[in-house]
């Protein structure tokens, strides 16, 4: 039952992009926000306005890493951020639904957390606080084996933070 | 008579669609691609002193599931046996084992000495031919290892049965899995190739994705996020010594797998949004771009004379097979069925390469020759993947994953032939199977 209930929530942020999953980047040891405090929503300066008002994740069609409109929009949006708070850090984590080889969507996850991380470059934040990697398919957020979980799952989320933390 | 038989394994391919018969008593049936297993029968092992009597029923199980797993052999029962053995060197009576249509018949002894000290000897006969087909074999070894030498001894009856070397005194390091879909915990693991004797290789807080045998079966391959990065990892199995191969800062490298002497690994290493072949030599940590693509290339294996890689690419718009030298340059494309093809392997005998395929929602283990003719798929589901061949290239073990929120990875063989489809068991969930040479 609890998983059906981040399914909901989780459907919820697809809709609206910017999501409310808190501290549920959905991934391991780049979870750098896990170690940080996420501080208050109302604060622009925290993680956690970050996570929710502007969004933390950008969605990806089958195979593909071209950004959408919607994408670029809220990339823009986590770009400023970075600029107005330029002690952060991000870890860029590009993930793929489970329909794909392990090998192949370690690369294609690679290819989306690119994508971002062009972006936000091309922003003007510095590659020197961006870092990325892949996940490919080890790390799901939404577990239903259908399309409404694998766009879910086609994402790269920017991580406030770092693997090192 | 049993020779015959050889005649019939050894072609099971071009065999398939037909039905075969012979002149004489042993008959293999080869319909739709299904072959009659072979019946043998194993009475119970003579045990050479009270302290052997638990050993030698269990090596005598071990030996006849070995076979059995085979899918090429199958047990008379013993309750349906009208002879015995009771001294493996004593005349056998053919008659009583022909009445219960036994083809082969194997006797055998065990005896446990002083320090632990395991010995067993058998013989197999041909019961029709009323001969023994091969010689005597006395096997010794510690107790400790008594299961080691029981799939010894089974695969010298395979061996003299089918003509074909054998696999079952082999191991598989995979990764082991618990934990919810979307919170998997995986470690690095390794078991006897039937499933015994499972042991973890590493902790389960971080990720561990594919290890690789090494050609002797010394070492491991994987990949590790020990660091926060994909990271590729050699593990040393006899001291559990683990060296970082390929730490260049912003690079994630994954997929290696050795040469055949054991000297190179070939991998992918991926920067910025783009993966490429690379070869290290694992001893100096040289390195050579082996792709130069703004594609993805991945999942290298190289061919057993160590000329050749085949790998995946998609170059074309979509993942498929291709081959280049193993110093890079020009690759040529293998594969042109419909569907994805990726995670191309090797056959240890070199004319094959397995495959894992997608096609219209369903995932496939298949099987094609180097030049990319004679494509066959051997298994479908929700989610086949990475094939691992099995020493005698007889056989391939590979990942299945089911579906939904409750999925769950496995490990599976089946046959070259598409046939005998088996789980293999495990405690937990397990997937990224790599079959090791046979034990020396």
């Amino acid at each position: 039952m609890r998983h059906a209930g981040k399914f909901l929530l989780l459907a919820a942020c697809a809709a609206l992009t910017a999501c409310t999953g808190a501290n549920r980047t959905g991934s391991g040891a780049g979870a750098g926000a896990d170690g940080q405090a996420l501080g208050s929503a109302s604060d622009p300066a925290s993680v956690a306005y970050f996570q929710q008002t502007l969004g933390d994740r950008v969605f990806f069609e089958v195979d593909r890493s071209t950004l959408s409109g919607e994408g670029r929009a809220t990339l823009d949006a986590q770009a400023e951020w970075l600029l107005a708070n330029a002690e952060r850090e991000a870890v860029i984590e590009g993930h793929t639904d489970e329909r794909g080889t392990r090998e192949y969507n370690l690369a294609l996850g690679a290819r989306r957390a690119n994508a971002v991380m062009e972006h936000l470059q091309s922003r003007g934040v510095p590659a020197s606080r961006l870092r990325m990697l892949s996940y490919g398919k080890e790390r799901p957020v939404a577990v239903c084996s259908a399309e409404r979980c694998y766009g879910l799952n086609r994402r790269a989320v920017t991580a406030i933070g770092g693997p090192e933390g | 008579m049993i020779r015959a038989f050889v005649l019939a394994l050894a072609l099971p391919i071009l065999a398939a669609g037909q039905a075969m018969s012979q002149e004489g008593p042993l008959r293999i049936e080869i319909t739709e691609g299904v072959i009659e297993p072979l019946p043998f029968a194993l009475p119970a092992f003579v045990a050479q002193s009270p302290e052997a009597r638990d050993l030698a029923i269990d090596i005598a199980r071990v030996v006849v599931s070995d076979l059995e797993g085979t899918g090429l052999f199958r047990e008379i029962p013993q309750s349906a046996h009208i002879g015995r053995i009771s001294d493996v060197a004593a005349p056998v009576e053919f008659s009583e084992w022909r009445a219960i249509n036994a083809q082969a018949l194997i006797a055998g002894a065990v005896d446990l000495g002083p320090g632990g000290r395991v010995s067993v000897g058998f013989r197999l006969h041909d019961v029709f031919a009323g001969s023994e087909l091969g010689r005597g074999v006395r096997l010794e070894g510690d107790q400790a290892n008594w299961r080691r030498i029981a799939h010894r001894a089974a695969d010298q009856i395979y061996t003299r049965l089918t003509g074909e070397t054998a696999y079952f005194d082999s191991r598989v390091a995979f990764v082991a899995e618990t934990g919810p879909k979307d919170a998997r915990r995986k470690q690095l693991a390794i078991m006897d190739y039937d499933g015994a004797n499972p042991t973890a290789l590493t902790g389960d807080d971080a990720i561990v994705i594919a290890p690789r045998f090494s050609p002797n079966g010394d070492r491991v391959l994987f990949t590790s996020y020990a660091s926060g990065y994909p990271r590729i990892q050699l593990m040393d199995l006899r001291t559990g010594a683990v060296r970082v191969l390929e730490r260049q800062d912003g690079t994630m490298s994954f997929a290696p797998r050795f040469s055949p002497d054991g000297r190179t690994i070939v991998y992918s290493l991926a920067r910025g949004g783009n993966t490429d072949l690379y070869a290290m030599d694992i001893a100096g940590g040289s390195r050579r771009r082996l792709t130069r693509a703004p594609s993805i290339e991945t999942a290298p294996s190289f061919s057993p004379d160590g000329a050749w890689i085949v790998f995946e690419s998609d170059r074309s718009g979509r993942p498929q097979i291709y081959i280049m030298s193993a110093s890079g340059g020009e690759a040529r494309r293998i594969s042109f069925g419909r569907g994805r093809y990726g995670t191309p392997v090797w056959s240890p005998r070199g004319d094959m390469v397995a495959f894992t395929k997608q096609e219209r929602g369903r995932f496939h283990i298949g099987v094609m020759r180097a030049d990319g003719s004679e494509e066959r798929l051997l298994t479908a589901s929700f989610l086949d993947e990475g094939p691992s061949w099995s020493p005698n290239g007889r056989v391939i073990m590979f990942t299945r994953e089911t579906q939904g929120e409750k999925g769950q990875a496995a490990l599976y063989s089946v046959d070259l032939s598409g046939r005998n489809l088996r789980r293999v068991a495990t405690r937990t969930g397990a997937s990224d199977p790599s079959w090791s040479p046979l034990r020396k």
